[in-house]
């Protein structure tokens, strides 16, 4: 998301999951299917609104965002309310924790398989169009990737952080990274510490479970910090030489 | 274009008949019609927005167009851009070949005069030289038979132009591939082209370079009256020999 200039745009889209999880609480089914149901669905309008007006995604999203959101607040049952916006880890159950491990597995895998004709789109409609590559079925797939992934969050940092703790480990990452399979996969692993320790540190302090979420976000904001740090020392040694 | 029973014809690469190409209304491109046989060089030429980079656009099916363009089945096809979207991602030369073949660089890189210590290096961190010679060596990895190139030494030193054109033009003799090329330059068309399209004249100008004056090819692309040093303006009408 960071490549294609999407992170804006990432923490705009959890918002719209809102009112999925809202419907989902109201009748009693499993809250991810009802804001997999929403993303999935303003991926699509988004998707083809693009296509249809050439408007930048970031201003189809910012329309969408704000409805969904406007929407959401208003039919979300007030003592959830809160739940929904910021999680709660400590209601993950090992259910929970198992389907989130088949998706992210199928997830990672249909983005091996998408993953040059991507890259490629993202350097140049042009040579991904020369190369045979479906630009617009690409980009669709990689919204509804993003969707799924955004779905899985909110359970434990709700709809306000989810976005950030998918884009900020890939941002540290980026500060450091000397290739794209580095970029990816220092990704990856920034993702897990930062949601290791963040949720060991409230663990650790016996703070309240809502508060898990914005640890994970402020553990993945220092290790921004420290990438960033580290990318100005290598320009100022390399300047000295 | 080829008249002399004497000469067996190549065969046709591309046929384009009728084109028309409309953006927002405004007609950009209209009744553009072509034939261009294996290994011949078509330069295409005419000021800013005669609709040039518009015409590879529909030839390669990016934007809509009425009339036919017809590829012979085995034409693969290599573009050169003018310039990359993205080259901060942190993409290096090796990742970004290997995202259209992912083996045999080394006989690509040497066609280009890049030794292979370059493969390591961002795409961001190249000079313009050396980006489009990587941007050629991507077009002809996969040993393509038809290469657009879209003013392929914009952005590069007048001193590392013509070592381009010239590797180029043994490329094109090593692979025996058919070319279109957009060019400004009139050195380069003159003397690296087999034919001469005008988009900014009506009808359409369509001619083996050799039949189009130094005069008529200024003209052609600044699109004003050129009279050369020393003539009255008169003299300057005569056609060519």
């Amino acid at each position: 998301m960071i490549s294609k200039r999407m992170a804006l745009v990432g923490d705009a889209l959890s918002h719209v999951a809102l009112p999925g999880l809202a419907l989902g609480l109201l009748f009693g089914f499993y809250p991810f299917i009802g804001a997999f149901a929403f993303l999935a669905a303003s991926a699509l309008v988004t998707w083809r609104l693009q296509k249809s007006t050439e408007l930048p995604v970031d201003a189809i999203v910012g329309v969408i965002f704000v409805l969904a959101l406007a929407v959401g607040i208003l039919i979300t049952p007030q003592v959830d309310l809160l739940e929904a916006l910021f999680g709660d880890v400590s209601t993950v159950t090992a259910v929970d924790a198992a389907v989130a491990v088949v998706i992210s597995v199928l997830v990672v895998a249909v983005l091996r398989a998408i993953y040059d004709k991507l890259a490629l789109a993202m350097i140049s409609r042009e040579l991904a169009v020369s190369n045979r590559v479906d630009v617009d079925r690409i980009n669709l797939v990689y919204l509804l990737l993003v969707s799924v992934v955004v779905a899985l969050g909110i359970k434990e940092v709700g709809t306000i952080l989810v976005g950030a703790v998918v884009i900020v480990p890939a941002a540290a990452a980026r500060n450091v990274a000397t290739s794209l399979s580095r970029f990816s996969l220092l990704s990856g692993i920034f993702g897990v510490v930062s949601a290791v320790v963040g949720i060991t540190i409230a663990g650790a302090f016996s703070l309240s479970a809502e508060y898990a979420g914005p640890i994970v976000v402020l553990t993945g904001a220092v290790l921004f910090a420290l990438g960033l740090a580290l990318k100005f020392s290598r320009r100022d040694r390399v300047t000295a030489q | 274009m080829h008249e002399d029973s004497e000469v067996l014809r190549r065969p046709v690469v591309l046929s384009v008949s009728g084109l028309g190409v409309k953006v927002g209304g405004k007609t950009v491109l209209e009744n553009v019609s072509f034939n261009l046989e294996a290994k011949e060089t078509l330069a295409i030429v005419g000021p800013n927005g005669s609709g040039k980079t518009t015409l590879f656009r529909a030839l390669m099916g990016l934007v809509p167009h009425s009339g036919r363009v017809s590829w012979s089945t085995e034409s693969k096809i290599g573009l050169v851009p003018q310039s990359l979207v993205a080259t901060d991602l942190p993409i290096t030369v090796a990742e970004f070949l290997s995202l259209k073949c992912k083996a045999g660089f080394q006989e690509s890189m040497n066609s280009v005069g890049l030794g292979m210590e370059v493969l390591r290096q961002r795409l961001g961190s190249l000079s313009g030289g050396e980006l489009q010679r990587v941007l050629i060596a991507w077009a002809i990895v996969d040993r393509p038979r038809v290469l657009l190139f879209d003013e392929p030494t914009s952005g590069v030193d007048i001193g590392a132009e013509e070592p381009i054109y010239q590797r180029l033009e043994s490329l094109k003799e090593q692979l025996g591939i058919t070319t279109l090329l957009i060019s400004h330059n009139m050195h380069v068309v003159m003397h690296y082209s087999d034919y001469v399209l005008a988009l900014n004249k009506r009808p359409l100008l369509f001619s083996e370079t050799k039949n189009v004056s130094h005069t008529k090819l200024l003209e052609i692309i600044y699109g004003a009256q050129v009279t050369p040093q020393g003539t009255a303006p008169q003299e300057a009408e005569r056609p060519s020999s």
